[in-house]
This record gives C-alpha cells, structure tokens and sequence, in this order.
C-alpha cells in the first residue's frame, strides 16, 4: 500500500481551513455561544495521529492565525494551543489507545486549560465580566470530539496517512 | 518551550502596544478569503431573501423608498438653510466650526469574533484609507469605533461593548455625561448623574464632541430606566441604543476632520452667502 504521507500537511490545512471557517459562521447569539473551539479539535487530531510530523510548533502556528482570524491578542492562542499539543505530543500513544469517550476527558482538560487562560488574560485586560454561558461552549467542544475525531480518521484512512 | 516563550513575549509585546501590526496585517490578508468564505452564507441567505421578494412587496417598499426620499430632500433643503446661519451666527460670536464630514460605506462580514465581545469586522480596511478610532455609524445613530485596522478588513467596537464608554449630553438641556457599555446589545449605563439630574425615560442622548473620537450632536440612545437611589450618589440610568446595532449590515465609517476652519477663512463663505439673494 502506498504511504501518501507527503499529503498530510495538505490534509491538514484543508481540515484547518474548515475548522477555521465553522469557528466564523455566525447562525445567531445562541449558536455563537454553543460554538465548540473547532480548531482546537481538528488540531488536536491532527497533533494525535502525526505526532512526529506536527506538534508543539504546529500547534503555535494554528494559535497564531486564530488570534489574528479572532482578533485576539497576538500569542494568545498561539500559547495555548502550543501548550496543548506539547501534552498531546506526550501523551499521543496513551491517548490513541483510549476509546473516544475517554479521550473526551481529555479535551475536556485542555478546553478547561484554554477557557481559563482565556480568563485570566481578559481579565488582565479589563474587568471580570464573563457569565455561566461563558463555559458552556467547554461542553458542546467535548461533545463534537466524537464527531470531529470520526470524521477525521475517516479521512486520514481514505488518504492512506500513516 | 520555545514556542511557549515566543507566545508569551508576543503577548507581553501586544499587550504594551508594541508596534507588531505588520506580523498581524500579513496574517490577516492570509486569511481573509476564510472570513469572506465563512461569511458566505449569511450574506447568500439575505441575497436569496431578497430575491424572494414578490413584485408587490418591491413596488410597495419604492414607493416608501421615494416618500422617504421626498421627506429627507425637503429636510435637507432646510438642513443647509440652518447650517449656513449657525456659521453665521457662530461667526458673530468669534467661534470657529466644524467642517463637514466624510463619509464611506462599509458592510458587515458575518463573523463572529468573540461571543463575550460586542465587536464586529467589516469589509473596509486600510486600502481605503481606515484608521484606528474613526467613528462609525449606521442610519440611526452611533454604532461604535473602529478599534483594529487591517488591510482589506476593520474591527469594530460597538458602543454596548463592556470596555466602551462615549461622552453623550442629553439633547434637551445640554447635561453632560459618560455612556458605558454594558455587555448587552439594547443596553447602555449611564452611572455618573446625580440623584436629581435633570434627565426622564424619552430623553435623547447625543454625542456631546468631547473626547475627540466621535462627532457632536448624533444621536447614541434614549433613556429608558431612570431610578433615583436616595441611598447612593448617583441615580441608576439605563438607555437604549438609536443605532440597529444587530440588525444592520451597512455601516458608515466617518472621518470627522478635528481641525476646524479659523476665522479667517470663514468670513469669505458667510460674504458670498449673502451676496446670494
């Protein structure tokens, strides 16, 4: 079977870019709020599966363009999805043997991670002012995962990505 | 761990203003076909709503289109009367004034930034000659300033974000004060006026000009709350916003010139004004 590796980095800016665009989409203030962090998942994966090939640098490049794409702080993201995949890298073969619905654990913690960093920071920048609906986007990010993680190895299956 | 020190020093050089917009600007036009793509079903949905409308409904809404338009020409017709005589009179009283202001067009690209930030990003950006605290505007009054520039695209802060306040006077009496977002998009604070504040739920609030970002005299809200607290110092006033701020998709984007005209030019428009019959 021929290894089609040299597509992987194709694969993962195509998958980014979709991640990128469902983060955008505005449906209204309720959908806005539901939003799981699609880049983060699809980063996730991406850092599980290829993990020689992406990881902690990847993982502070896809920051990066999400804050310039979100308006953020330059380095924002960029420190918290670097943060993330360097566990991801640590973790990658404890976390390919899990089944899914303890993997969602998992990105349950990193979500936890980057939510309350995102705190911290804006509340550097100005005062506490985030309510309950803050948080729930943590829970409907750890619902997608299945989706996300389905859907993605799928993919890389069909792309024959070792 | 390198890549954990390049984040927090890019934080740290953000956050002190550092001049780093040229990463950003680079970044940005990387990924603007993302937000244009993104924000392409919201706009397909509103382009098919309109091409849904039935003949009736279009013949029907020019009809009001042209009443309005013969309403607003006969206002302007006045507009122009009155703003000559306020340069005359502002003449008579030695004061200099304003110029008018101009103006351009910018549309809403459907994007959501931050769900727990009241900012939004338009079509409009450097290429057009944009830049960071220009006011914006819709039909109705103040929507908020532009706080980010990038080149094809601008972020804008709404007046309802929690980190915005804008200096408003009451258009009835003059009363001065300071505006505070609240988080919520039909809400404005007005936390400074005294318990006996000359200020009843109808009141207009307009742009009092102080601060330099945002022109004199359009309109921001109308109060709809007012609650005496004879136990505090100040009164609890809340306010509505004039400006459709979820529901426009064009905005204006004004560059009001603060340098305003010296007298010594101004004699000349108020001579040839009455030289005209």
């Amino acid at each position: 079977m021929p290894n089609h590796n040299a597509f992987a980095v194709i694969y993962f800016f195509v998958t980014l870019g979709v991640a990128m665009i469902l983060r955008l989409i505005s449906l209204g203030p309720i959908s806005d709020l539901l939003n799981p962090d699609w880049i983060m998942l699809v980063m996730v994966y991406w850092v599980m599966a290829l993990p020689e090939r992406f990881g902690v640098f990847s993982g502070f490049m896809v920051g990066l363009l999400t804050d310039v794409l979100t308006g953020r702080m330059l380095g924002q993201y960029a420190l918290i999805y670097a943060v993330i995949a360097y566990f991801t890298v640590k973790e990658h073969r404890r976390l390919r043997q899990f089944p899914v619905l303890h993997q969602c654990v998992f990105i349950f913690y990193f979500l936890m991670f980057s939510k309350l960093l995102v705190f911290g920071l804006e509340s550097l920048k100005a005062g506490n002012r985030f309510g309950i609906e803050y948080w729930y986007s943590v829970f409907t990010s750890v619902l997608a995962w299945p989706a996300v993680f389905l859907v993605l190895r799928y993919i890389r299956v069909l792309a024959r990505i070792a | 761990m390198v890549a954990v020190l390049l984040s927090i020093a890019l934080l740290i050089a953000d956050y002190r203003g550092t001049r780093i917009d040229a990463l950003r600007a680079f970044l940005a036009v990387t990924l603007y076909p993302l937000q244009s793509l993104a924000s392409l079903p919201v706009d397909l949905y509103h382009g098919l709503s309109d091409l849904a409308l039935s003949s009736t409904e279009l013949l029907k809404e020019n009809q009001k289109l042209k009443e309005n338009q013969l309403i607003n020409d006969a206002r302007l017709l006045k507009l122009a009367a009155l703003e000559k005589e306020n340069i005359r009179l502002r003449l008579l009283l030695e004061n200099s004034f304003q110029l008018g202001e101009q103006v351009l067009v910018a549309e809403l690209l459907s994007v959501k930034l931050d769900p727990y930030e009241h900012t939004v990003m338009v079509n409009k950006g450097t290429r057009f000659g944009i830049h960071v605290r220009q006011p914006v505007l819709d039909a109705n009054g103040i929507v908020g300033q532009v706080i980010r520039v990038l080149p094809n695209t601008s972020e804008v802060m709404l007046i309802t974000d929690p980190d915005h306040a804008i200096p408003v006077e009451v258009n009835r009496n003059g009363l001065r004060t300071v505006a505070f977002g609240t988080g919520q998009s039909n809400r404005l604070h007005l936390p400074f006026l005294a318990n006996n504040a000359d200020i009843v739920p109808g009141d207009l609030l307009v742009t009092s000009g102080i601060g330099g970002v945002f022109p004199a005299g359009y309109p921001v809200a109308v109060v709809d709350k007012f609650e005496a607290r004879p136990d505090k110092s100040f009164a609890t006033i809340y306010a509505t916003p004039k400006a459709q701020l979820e529901t426009s998709r064009e905005f204006l984007i004004v560059w009001n010139d603060m340098a305003a005209v010296e007298l010594g030019g101004a004699p000349k428009v108020s001579e040839a004004d009455h030289a005209k019959p």
